[in-house]
Formats: structure tokens, C-alpha cells, sequence
């Protein structure tokens, strides 16, 4: 099977108190087609920073990235969000808060496309919109809601339907339901992954939730100190308790 | 009679400055302090045309030109050089009073030349001070129509969307780069215009006449905001040209009870420090009203 993503002895380094400090240390990690990747791992262990390196958010020091076979180390933000999208752990980072829920969508539906001096056609996408919302209870009938107006739960609902409104080809979902209550959280959760399966997306996870982690995913690395100590695929994980991952931390 | 007519007369005029900033302080989530340069490069810009004998429009629209190009001075300082906003905009606006000095050759220069916008096409053959509301009506009518137009565009979404959140436009391939670029320049632009206009109907253009023009715009934007709160974003620039207007006769009122005219700016500050109290000093208030209520 031809790889979705490689990424290949990537390295970041950042200049903290006068010395040089690897966030990431020679990362070679592979992700094909339709994986579940959940990654674990401590504050500081260089999660988000590999999130950012393949968005494009953050380059590289040394390394390479491809996507499809194509080297997109050197693209930036805008040319890699045709194909990958990302949730931040943040609600508020994820949507346009003076702007309704309908009008975020129709934003997100032209994900990595030019835009262009021409009307927008926020009515003809209206069927779809409420379509895609109708099975969520939190967001059912809020399309014309200004986003402000949503609580924590529903903003980050709604930046997850933006992220997979346009099939992207690789999923990112950085600790997307961190900051929310255990309820809201194990919700967006269900949803999350009832649509990475119906959807067959490819998606990387961070998560702190050991539970969230064994439930969730076909694939599980642990990053720390910036390097990857532990990748099991979905036999192995099956056969490790949460007690058995805590000793990695 | 004619003292209100006056002075509504320059509430329209000026609320075309005023939705300019609208683009950079509300939809653009920043302040900009260029304002302060591409108002008198507008106005000197237009007066030496006019006296070099171009029409009254060339003279406009070359002064939103080099509005435009003020905006594109400080876009490049702030996104493209990283240049904090505030400081970006002080700088183009420092630039720019040597630069508008160069333009009109002295500090200052009246319109020696009979002719100017507000009385030709027919304008001059309405009452005293009519010219500029019909003229002002006009244009405010042109600038919200292309506005309202522009931001329900692809391109204008993205605009809203990047003054909104960056981190999000940015994360869908929005070049917010290129949208402050946009905003920057049509901002400045119409600020510039503004100040094209402004000259010609005072009949003289000063390279000072900048000082403040920051204070009148937002007095404007933010008493348009406390007379019509939550309305959608096409309504929000017509209450604009209300608060510009009411922002006016606030002033004409204050001048009226004999306060002295060197004091105007003094005046503009206090007004404008005022309204933006006024929604703190206004919960405030109902908090004390239901405070009192309760121990009742």
C-alpha cells in the first residue's frame, strides 16, 4: 500500500536559554490510507510541533514530508490546506466568531481554493448544510447562529464539521476535545469517530485521554522528548492496558 | 437653519472617511494610524492637481490612489515585514508628512481655482449646503453598495473571516497576508478620498489637517454602535453615517454653548472617551438599579 504521509528524520530545533533544544528529534513516522493514529504523550513531548510541521504552520529544521509521494516540506499553510485539515484544541481557534455557522461552513467548504472576486452562494448550500448538521443534535437548526453566540461544545463541533466538510486527505485533530466537559467531550468523541469511519478518513490524533486512546484509533505511538518510543498497531494496542501505557510517561 | 444643514452636511462627508477605517478597526480587528497621513495626502493630492488644471474627479480618484499606496506602504511594514500595526501605521504617517510636503511644495495651499466638486455637475444650483449632502449621499451610496457588494464576494468573506480569526482563515487556506493587503489599501484609499473631498469643500488643503481625523472616524463608528447595537454587518455601515451626523451636531451643540474653538480637539477626545464608556457606565448602571432592587 502506497503511504498517505512519511515523514522522514525530521528535526525542530528552537534556541532556549542558550542552547539549542530538539522539540523534535529525527521523527520517521509513516501513515497510510484510512489509519487512526492516536498520539499520546506528555506536555513538551513534541506532539502539537509534528502537527505543526505537517500543516506547515511550522517548518521543519531538517527532515522531509511527503504527502502521496510529493515532498511538501517547503509548501506553506495555504497550499497544504487543500489537503489536510486540523482541529485545535482550542474552540475558539477553529471558527469565525462574528460569523453564522452556515457562512463558517461555506468558508470551509472552499478549503484551499483560491477566493475569488465572485458572489458567494451561501443559499445553494443551504440543503447540504443542513443536511450535514441534521444529525447533530447540538447544532440542529443554528445554521444562521453567529458563532459567539455557541457554547464550547457546539463551536468545536463546528469546527469539525469544517474540517471534513471537504474530504481532506489527512485528518489532524490536536486534543479537540480537551476543553470541554467529560459529557460534551465523549460526544464529540462518538461523532468523531462514527464520521472518520462512515467517511474512510485518514487521521492523526492527540489525545491525553488514555481511555479515549485504547477506544479510539487502529494505530498508537507515544512521543517523548521528541522522539517516538512506542508504535503499536491495532493487535498490539488490543493487548495493552491503560496501566501498561502509563509506564511510557 | 443653515448651521444644521452645515453640519449634517459635513456628517456625510466625513462618515465616508469614517467607513474607511470601519474596514481596518471593525473588519480588520485593528487600529489603523496611517489614517492620519492618507487623510492630507488625499486633500493636498487634490488641491495641487486641481491648481495644476485637472477636473475635480481626476483629482479624486488619484488621490484614492495614493491612499491606496499609503495602505500598501504600511500592509508591507506590518505583514510582510512583521512590524507591529500601531507602529507600522506611525510610521507610513510620519512618511507621509514629509511626502504630502513634497506634493503641495508648502504647508499649505487654498483652491485659488473657482471650480471644485460641490459645484459642479448641477450641485451649485441648490441651496447653500444642500451641495454637500446630495454629493455626500451619493458617494456614502456608491461606497456601501461596492462595500456590501465586495464583502458578500469569496474574496470579501475572506476578509471578514481573517479579522476574525486568523489562526482559522489561515488554517483554510486563506492568504491573510494578501487580505490585509486588500484592507489596508481600500481603507486608506477611501480615507484618501475623503480627504480630497474635504479640501475642496473647505477650499484649502494643510498638511496638518490630519491631526485628529482618527478620533472623528471612530466617534463616528462607535457612536453608530451604541445607537444600533447587534445589527448585521451591510446595516453597520449605515450607522455609521448616523453616528457621523449625530457626532456632528454634538460638536456644533458644544460650540454653540461657547466653548472655544482651539479646544475642538479637546472636545473630539472627551466625546469619543465617552462613548466607548458609555456601554461600562451603562451596566453599570442597570447592575446598581437591580442591586437596589434586590435589597428592596
Amino acid at each position: 500500500m502506497k503511504p498517505l504521509l512519511e515523514i522522514k528524520d525530521a528535526v525542530k530545533t528552537i534556541y532556549n536559554d542558550d542552547e539549542n533544544l530538539n522539540i523534535l528529534n529525527n521523527i520517521n513516522l509513516t501513515i497510510n490510507p484510512k489509519d487512526f493514529l492516536v498520539v499520546l504523550g506528555t506536555n513538551g513531548a513534541g506532539k502539537s510541533t509534528l502537527l505543526d510541521a505537517i500543516t506547515g504552520t511550522n517548518q521543519l529544521t531538517s527532515g522531509q514530508i511527503l504527502l502521496n509521494g510529493d515532498d511538501i516540506t517547503s509548501e506553506n499553510l495555504a497550499k497544504r490546506s487543500r489537503h489536510i485539515s486540523r482541529v485545535y484544541q482550542d474552540p475558539k481557534s477553529g471558527t469565525a466568531p462574528r460569523m453564522t455557522v452556515a457562512e463558517n461552513l461555506l468558508l470551509a467548504k472552499r478549503r484551499g481554493l483560491p477566493r475569488r472576486l465572485r458572489l458567494r452562494n451561501l443559499k445553494d448550500n443551504m440543503p447540504e448544510f443542513k443536511e450535514l448538521i441534521s444529525t447533530l443534535p447540538t447544532l440542529d437548526n443554528r445554521l444562521n447562529t453567529f458563532t459567539e453566540k455557541l457554547s464550547g461544545g457546539q463551536r468545536q463541533t463546528l469546527s469539525f464539521l469544517m474540517a471534513i466538510i471537504q474530504k481532506p486527505e489527512l485528518l489532524l485533530l490536536d486534543e479537540h476535545t480537551a476543553a470541554l466537559d467529560p459529557q460534551t467531550s465523549k460526544d464529540l468523541m462518538e461523532i468523531t469517530n462514527k464520521i472518520i469511519l462512515e467517511k474512510e478518513l485518514t487521521c492523526m490524533m492527540i489525545t491525553h485521554d488514555l481511555s479515549d486512546a485504547m477506544k479510539y484509533g487502529n494505530r498508537l505511538i507515544v512521543l517523548k522528548k521528541g522522539e517516538i518510543i512506542l508504535d503499536l498497531n491495532e493487535e498490539e494496542k488490543s493487548k495493552l492496558t491503560e496501566s501498561d501505557l502509563l509506564k511510557y510517561f | 437653519m443653515s448651521l444644521i444643514v452645515s453640519t449634517i452636511s459635513q456628517g456625510f462627508i466625513w462618515s465616508i472617511m469614517a467607513i474607511g477605517l470601519f474596514i481596518t478597526f471593525r473588519i480588520l480587528d485593528f487600529p489603523d494610524m496611517t489614517v492620519e497621513g492618507s487623510f492630507p495626502l488625499g486633500a493636498v493630492t487634490a488641491i495641487s492637481l486641481i491648481q495644476s488644471g485637472h477636473s475635480t474627479l481626476y483629482s479624486l480618484l488619484i488621490a484614492f490612489i495614493f491612499g491606496c499606496l499609503a495602505g500598501f506602504a504600511t500592509a508591507f511594514l506590518y505583514a510582510k515585514l512583521n512590524v507591529p500595526i500601531l507602529l507600522a501605521g506611525i510610521l507610513t504617517m510620519t512618511a507621509l508628512y514629509s511626502i504630502n510636503l513634497r506634493i503641495l511644495g508648502k504647508a499649505n495651499m487654498s483652491l485659488t481655482k473657482s471650480t471644485n466638486i460641490f459645484n459642479q455637475f448641477g450641485l451649485n444650483k441648490l441651496p447653500t449646503n444642500f451641495n454637500g449632502i446630495i454629493l455626500g449621499i451619493a458617494i456614502i451610496a456608491l461606497i456601501i453598495f461596492l462595500l456590501i457588494i465586495f464583502l458578500n464576494t469569496e474574496k470579501g468573506q475572506a476578509l471578514i473571516a481573517t479579522g476574525d480569526n486568523e489562526t482559522m482563515a489561515a488554517s483554510i487556506g486563506i492568504n491573510t497576508t494578501v487580505m490585509k493587503f486588500i484592507g489596508l489599501m481600500v481603507s486608506n484609499g477611501i480615507v484618501a478620498l475623503t480627504g480630497g473631498l474635504i479640501a475642496q469643500q473647505n477650499g484649502f488643503a494643510d498638511v496638518n489637517m490630519g491631526i485628529g481625523v482618527i478620533v472623528i472616524g471612530l466617534s463616528a463608528i462607535i457612536i453608530g454602535e451604541v445607537i444600533y447595537p447587534d445589527v448585521p454587518l451591510s446595516v453597520r455601515l449605515i450607522t455609521i453615517v448616523v453616528g457621523s451626523i449625530v457626532y456632528r451636531i454634538i460638536l456644533m451643540i458644544v460650540l454653540q454653548l461657547g466653548f472655544n474653538t482651539n479646544d475642538l480637539k479637546l472636545i473630539s477626545a472627551i466625546i469619543l472617551a465617552l462613548c466607548l464608556a458609555l456601554p461600562t457606565i451603562r451596566e453599570q448602571f442597570l447592575r446598581t438599579l437591580r442591586n437596589g432592587v434586590k435589597t428592596k
